[in-house]
């Protein structure tokens, strides 16, 4: 039988406020257990919640950038269950008036555009957590993280595929960054996935029983754990059993996912309106100047960059993986004296992305910045460097930082540009080779590409490549 | 000596005649002596309390002082107070400190009012007889084997008994108003919001409101001036303006229309409160007020809306108390949960553990729509009778409760019974109107007896003026238990 699969993603994405959701109290990561938990997050007899104007602001700007609506009165309300990183016994989470509803994302998978719609995006407060090593058989609690300010954007069943899952993950990764209302720290926990996974007979308009993959932090293990559940699921099914709804768990070791919670234990939450806060009015004034100062977007940009530079949709997507990496690229492009947006391209996502990447380091703390790459890149357009001796230059100015041309001035490595001297070395390189000057007369077009490096070798590559080949075949036919 | 109100107390220190720490000492032996009969307060710390006497003799002595500057004050066990126990009347508060101070204690502190000691109360404020307290019921000082009230009640007996010329209360369904009227002294439930929650243990966040309580509306007034205001820590807050609750005191009453509605003198008053409230009625009439009746058809409904919505917050409100981070935890225990049930089994008293039950179950998935919605619908129902009924009268008028004060463990077996007992009281919280009580006469056995005012939104200044007004020609709240 054929198998289609199913999933919806619910992703907690941690808002970029200093101060928590309901409190004071830093949000900064990493901090000793319980230093950045007031009274209020400590839950002490008789505090309470004053809502944190920032959380409100970056959810509306999420609600724009998605064109979803924007519920002008929406509503926060207590979400009750007892356990112990959950210092009032209840989280104040939005239930039945999310700030935010509807609105979609575009993905591409495979060359192919798919739109996936969401359902809801709510405002709610991460709980603290509970460390149950290193206390003697004790747990520890520690509450920084309790009131941190979450966004829980919530998908409709749309995606197909693990692929399609991590496609649509990433696009919302880069959507939140890029409009700065999350930092997209996946290690540090402000962007963790749960992963609804069902599967079905092809065809059947029903959904088959879901299990859901909670607290995914890497797109690799988004990916492992749909793969492997879809495979459990179908095999339960084919083997003549019924899935049970059920929340499960991936471990990352074995690559298997196993069972938290089934249905019958799960909570009664008794949802209600949460009384210490009013329902939240969104100011139209607000919302207005939200959207007039909504940075380009990445599907937008995607586009210019087809049209307007003439790159490939490949090449648009990458540069739009991240708001860093397209406006270091147009600001590159841009500041070329002759525009050239593929030299450009190539060269953020080639050279400089692999330096990068080999570090470990962001492109915000890369010693070349754009103004120096586009110089580098300048130098190129003008003669003065080839490829490879710009690549030389690139190295030195990464290494050591640096001018491009005090650069190529310092170590001379600027392109020969002198015919006379050129071809006196093209000369002297014909002579003494004339075993590979007989075979190219043969015709062997390999003897010509190797009499070429061997001009360039005697260059010490400082020749312009294009030139050494106009020369040497005009010597050749001469 | 005439009866030592706030006002009174205020001229003195003003006139150097006494200074705080004399007033002070004053009322601590007089705790000392009375209390271990009385049981209205559950910490005194006379050290504490004469080092702020201190501080507020420097303060009036520096120019810096205000109206109430040096004057000492009780404050209901709900108020969190940084140093002192804060217990809620809970065994699973028995032994917590808190590390700040509420709001109200603030504001309390910033005036320099010494704070006399932490007054019993029903437990985490459920109980409208002080017998569910932790640490035993108080009696009431005009017959000690008669409940206080509640849930307010150990601030009621201190201020009746002169153990403090005024205390702090909190207000949910009548906690203020109740053991106001069965103690023979003044109290007033602000328009929700009015007066800042933060601090104040929560029992019903919707419906709980701070508010003073005294021998007179006057000292209402003046005690509310330093109560109330904007703190931008309670979201539910009111921004308004500072007003002075006082100014209207001496306004005369001629053309005042006080709206006496039918629902609340039918079938349930006993005849000495009926007598005694027509009597007050009569007396307003001397005063240049005018009659008119109204009606409050839903407010029948009030008490079983507020028995679904009080406690469905409650049990939400209390989770936080688990045994995890601070207050009562069980000694044994095998796993987390045994830690919670144990917890929770011991720490909370028979009927708290009622309504955390009771709101667990309106508030549980099937049952949300029938109780908790209904509940919200017949709440707004209750609120606008209220705005009808003040189209036609500027304040409403009643008995605050249906029957003077009853035999400690006369009702403690039957919930409903005391359920009832807040009858005319709930509709005011679920409409969150100011309302207050004052004594308006004694019954057959000398037991006092309260008249309510129900004000507008915001009618603090005007139902304080209507009470004094009263008080001017009456001497009921001057009167005092015999004995003490």
């Amino acid at each position: 039988m054929q198998w289609e699969t199913v999933i919806g993603l619910e992703i907690h994405a941690q808002l970029t406020t200093r101060s928590k959701i309901f409190s004071g109290a830093s949000t900064a990561f990493g901090a000793a257990p319980n230093t950045q938990a007031c009274q209020v997050d400590l839950a002490l007899p008789g505090v309470l919640p004053v809502l944190n104007r920032g959380a409100v602001e970056r959810a509306i700007k999420f609600g724009l950038a998605i064109g979803a609506r924007l519920n002008r009165t929406n509503v926060f309300a207590r979400k009750n269950y007892f356990y112990p990183d959950l210092p009032k016994g209840y989280q104040i989470s939005q239930f039945e008036l999310p700030i935010v509803e509807g609105g979609s994302i575009d993905i591409q998978v495979g060359g192919a555009v798919k739109t996936i719609r969401l359902t809801r995006a709510h405002l709610e407060e991460d709980a603290g957590k509970s460390l149950h090593e290193d206390f003697h058989g004790m747990s520890g609690i520690d509450l920084n993280r309790a009131g941190t300010p979450l966004l829980e954007i919530v998908s409709e069943p749309d995606m197909r595929s693990a692929k399609e899952a991590v496609a649509y993950a990433k696009a919302l990764h880069t959507l939140v960054t890029w409009i700065g209302i999350c930092d997209g720290n996946m290690q540090e926990g402000s962007f963790r996935m749960d992963a609804n996974v069902s599967v079905r007979p092809k065809g059947q308009a029903e959904f088959g029983t879901r299990r859901e993959i909670k607290n995914l932090n890497s797109f690799r293990f988004l990916e492992q754990a749909i793969d492997y559940e879809v495979r459990w699921q179908i095999e339960r099914i084919e083997d003549g059993h019924e899935i049970q709804q059920a929340t499960v768990l991936f471990d990352p070791d074995t690559g298997e996912t196993r069972m938290m919670r089934t249905k019958e234990d799960a909570h009664d939450y008794r949802y209600f309106p949460d009384p210490d806060l009013l329902p939240v009015k969104l100011d139209e004034t607000l919302i207005a100047d939200t959207q007039a100062h909504m940075p380009e977007l990445p599907q937008a940009r995607q586009a210019r960059y087809k049209t307007e530079f003439g790159l490939s949709t490949y090449d648009a997507a990458s540069l739009t993986s991240s708001r860093a990496m397209a406006d270091y690229f147009e600001a590159v492009a841009t500041a070329l004296p002759k525009p050239d947006p593929k030299l450009a391209a190539n060269w953020v996502m080639g050279d400089l992305t692999a330096a990068l990447n080999k570090v470990e380091m962001d492109l915000d703390d890369s010693p070349i910045t754009a103004p120096l790459l586009a110089k580098l890149l300048a130098r190129i357009q003008d003669g003065t460097l080839s490829g490879k001796l710009a690549k030389q230059v690139f190295e030195v100015m990464w290494g050591e930082g640096g001018e491009p041309d005090a650069i190529i001035e310092a170590r001379g490595l600027k392109q020969m540009s002198d015919s006379g001297e050129l071809e006196a070395i093209i000369d002297e390189v014909l002579a003494a080779n004339a075993k590979l000057v007989e075979e190219y007369r043969a015709g062997k077009e390999k003897a010509f590409n190797a009499l070429v490096g061997r001009v360039m070798q005697a260059t010490r590559g400082k020749a312009n490549p294009a030139q050494v080949n106009e020369l040497l075949r005009a010597r050749l036919a001469g | 000596m005439p009866t030592p109100t706030l006002r009174f107390l205020s001229t003195l220190l003003a006139q150097g005649k006494a200074s705080s720490v004399e007033l002070c000492q004053d009322y601590l032996d007089r705790i000392r002596r009375l209390n271990p009969a009385l049981n209205a307060f559950i910490t005194v710390d006379p050290d504490r309390t004469l080092v702020e006497a201190v501080a507020a003799d420097a303060l009036r002595a520096s120019g810096r002082g205000d109206v109430l500057t040096g004057v000492p004050i009780a404050h209901k066990d709900l108020f969190c107070t940084e140093g002192w126990l804060t217990t809620c009347g809970s065994r699973m508060l028995a032994g917590f400190v808190s590390p700040y101070d509420a709001h109200v204690i603030r504001q309390c502190k910033t005036m320099g009012m010494p704070s006399l000691g932490k007054t019993n109360m029903d437990e985490f404020a459920m109980g409208s007889s002080n017998e569910t307290s932790h640490f035993g019921p108080v009696k009431n000082p005009w017959d000690h084997a008669r409940v206080p009230g509640g849930s307010s009640g150990g601030s009621a007996a201190c201020v009746a008994a002169d153990m403090a010329p005024a205390a702090t209360g909190s207000d949910t369904g009548g906690s203020i108003r109740q053991p106001a009227a069965l103690c023979g002294i003044t109290g007033l439930k602000p328009t929700y919001g009015m007066v800042s929650r933060y601090g104040m243990i929560a029992f019903a966040s919707s419906l709980d409101q701070g508010g003073p309580m005294a021998r007179t509306a006057e000292d209402c007034g003046l005690l509310l001036n330093v109560m109330a205001g904007f703190d931008e820590r309670d979201s539910t807050s009111l921004q308004r303006e500072k007003e002075d609750y006082t100014r209207d005191l001496d306004k005369p009453l001629a053309g005042l229309k006080i709206g006496l509605p039918r629902e609340f003198f039918g079938e349930g008053l006993t005849g000495d409160i009926a007598k005694a409230v027509e009597e007050a009625i009569t007396q307003y009439r001397r005063l240049g007020a005018e009659t008119v009746e109204v009606g409050l058809p839903n407010s029948r409904l009030s008490v079983a809306a507020y028995y679904v919505l009080a406690p469905a917050e409650a049990s939400s409100n209390l989770s936080r108390f688990d045994g995890v981070r601070y207050g009562y935890r069980t000694p044994d225990y095998t796993d987390l949960l045994d830690m919670y049930e144990k917890t929770r089994a011991e720490g909370f008293g028979e009927e708290v553990k009622r309504r955390i039950l009771i709101g667990t179950y309106v508030l549980s998935h099937g049952y949300y729509d029938a109780y908790y919605i209904q509940a919200q619908k017949l709440r707004r129902l209750i609120a606008s009778d209220f705005r009808a009924a003040f189209r036609d009268c500027d304040v409403i008028l009643g008995p605050t409760t249906p029957g003077t004060a009853f035999r400690l463990g006369e009702r403690i077996q039957d919930p409903v019974q005391m359920y009832l007992t807040d009858i005319y009281t709930i509709a005011v919280n679920l409409a969150g109107l100011p309302g207050m009580s004052l004594p308006c006469g004694f019954d057959g056995q000398g037991l006092p007896i309260g008249m309510q005012l129900i004000g507008d939104y915001f009618g603090e200044a005007r139902i304080l003026n209507v009470a004094h007004q009263y008080q001017r020609v009456t001497d009921w709240h001057q009167r005092r238990p015999e004995g003490l």
